[in-house]
């Protein structure tokens, strides 16, 4: 393309003041720029109030796109249903029958452990939703895994909540604005999560790795014990998540735990809850510095 | 002359006669159209792998390349303010990189004033790269190499994808000069 004469400022004195301005407010915007942005690695949540006004801002259009989203899934799976139905229907009448006796042997577990928890004198809270809502989106392009929800500080919801689905724990809740909520994903790098195994004691972190699978690192070090298709569920430890919740799926196994699959796809599910944080105090008590002292 | 051709007196922005341009459209169409695509990535949910190419980015040097002397050269502090908005980078991150940006490709083209569709492709490649890699670097999350790997795919999508940005650019262009005023 032939170049513009643009630059070319010439003898006119007002079109060589112009572009120099030009350059130097350019220069300027770089430099605002690199303030910014190291002010928000020191501070990440001092933009916060901006990033949610904005958010607030598009949400109609996040919402509408959410629903539709949300619809449209439904309307696939309902054909894709069709597809043999036949041996479908057999697999999952098998499963059916299976699933009913295992329903039978929980319930008497349950009955068990009402009985037990009633001889130790423990109580069981009933754990209300804070907040149902979508998902209406997420930072798509950003190499840093963020969703947002669309329910913020007017229905009750507040930084370190849990965010989950119907199938497991989906995120954190790290920024809150009036109307939308930022979520920080469990596939984010900077994710840690603890868990244990569902059918027994072994403990450990589940990190993001960042390209989508979560790495399983054992605390107690020694003979590897995972195997591929082990269930990790929450520990309840560090008082945000409460204990018993499906986090993840090792598909893989290294030196030092696993790798995993989440089990609660966020672009799979339509709604989810916003939960209370299972231990205030507990999880207030993991976040203070080891130097201050804990107050009542 | 009509009759042997009704589009003798018009041109591809509209019949040349009794018509003008809008000012308002010539000026706003560039920034609104970057801005949009900026906010436009936030809508698919990606939870895995940042698929999802930097639209906002896209656009920008979409309109710096193939319309040069458009779009001013501090263009890259508001436009960047906008995409920090919705990126979910770190704030600020946007309005450093499109302002260098910006700088870069002004510096640029007083070296080669005389360029080709290629080697506008080739700069905005070299650019699109070193963007996502600085992405990756100043997430504000520590950069591991599973999320270099996991970059892969945009950067490729995002490569593939200029020349359709260029060709939004020229058909958003032909719209911003239509003449749409009766005078």
């Amino acid at each position: 393309m032939a170049p513009t004469g643009s630059r070319r400022s010439g003898y006119s004195r007002r079109a060589q003041y112009n572009l120099f301005t030009g350059y130097v407010i350019a220069g300027v915007g770089a430099l605002i720029g690199a303030i910014l942005l190291a002010l928000s690695f020191f501070q990440p949540h001092l933009f916060g109030g901006l990033r949610g006004a904005a958010q607030d801002g598009v949400s109609p259009a996040t919402e509408t796109a959410a629903t539709v989203r949300t619809g449209t899934k439904g309307f696939w799976d309902t054909v894709s249903g069709y597809y043999r139905a036949g041996s479908k229907n057999a697999a999952l009448k098998r499963e059916m029958e299976i699933a009913r006796i295992r329903l039978a042997e929980a319930a008497a577990v349950k009955q068990e452990n009402i009985r037990l928890k009633g001889l130790l004198g423990l109580s069981d809270k009933e754990i209300k939703p804070v907040a149902v809502a979508r998902l209406v989106g997420s930072t798509a392009s950003s190499t840093r895994r963020f969703a947002y929800l669309g329910a913020g500080s007017d229905q009750g919801v507040a930084v370190g909540m849990p965010v989950r689905s119907p199938r497991g724990i989906v995120g954190r809740i790290l920024e809150v604005s009036s109307d939308s909520s930022r979520v920080l994903l469990l596939t984010d790098s900077e994710s840690v999560l603890p868990v244990r195994r569902a059918n027994d004691e072994v403990v450990a972190f589940a990190e993001g790795r960042g390209d989508g699978l979560l790495r399983i690192k054992l605390i107690n070090l020694g003979i590897n014990p995972l195997k591929a298709g082990d269930v990790f569920v929450t520990s309840g430890a560090g008082g945000y998540y409460r204990p018993g919740i499906a986090v993840a799926i090792v598909t893989q196994i290294t030196d030092d735990g696993g790798l995993a699959r989440i089990v609660s796809d966020p672009a799979a599910t339509d709604f989810v809850s916003v939960e209370p944080i299972y231990e205030p105090e507990a999880a207030i008590g993991a976040a203070t510095p080891i130097e201050r002292e804990l107050g009542d | 002359m009509e009759r042997n051709d009704p589009r003798s007196r018009s041109d591809a922005y509209g019949s040349r006669i009794n018509r003008s341009h809008s000012p308002l459209l010539a000026n706003v169409v560039p920034w609104v159209s970057i801005a949009i695509c900026s906010i436009l990535p936030i809508f698919p949910i990606a939870a895995a792998l940042p698929m999802v190419p930097p639209l906002g980015l896209l656009m920008l040097l979409g309109w710096r390349l193939v319309r040069p002397g458009l779009l001013p050269v501090w263009a890259g502090m508001p436009l960047g303010f906008v995409d920090d908005l919705y990126s979910g980078q770190p704030f600020g991150f946007a309005i450093l990189t499109w302002s260098l940006l910006m700088l870069a490709i002004e510096l640029l083209e007083t070296r080669l004033p005389w360029r080709a569709f290629w080697q506008d492709w080739f700069t905005a490649g070299i650019l699109i790269t070193a963007y996502l890699v600085t992405g990756w670097l100043l997430s504000g999350a520590q950069p591991t190499i599973h999320s270099l790997v996991a970059l892969v795919p945009q950067l490729v999508i995002t490569l593939l994808l200029f020349p359709v940005a260029a060709r939004l650019v020229a058909t958003l262009d032909r719209f911003r000069l239509h003449r749409w005023k009766a005078v």
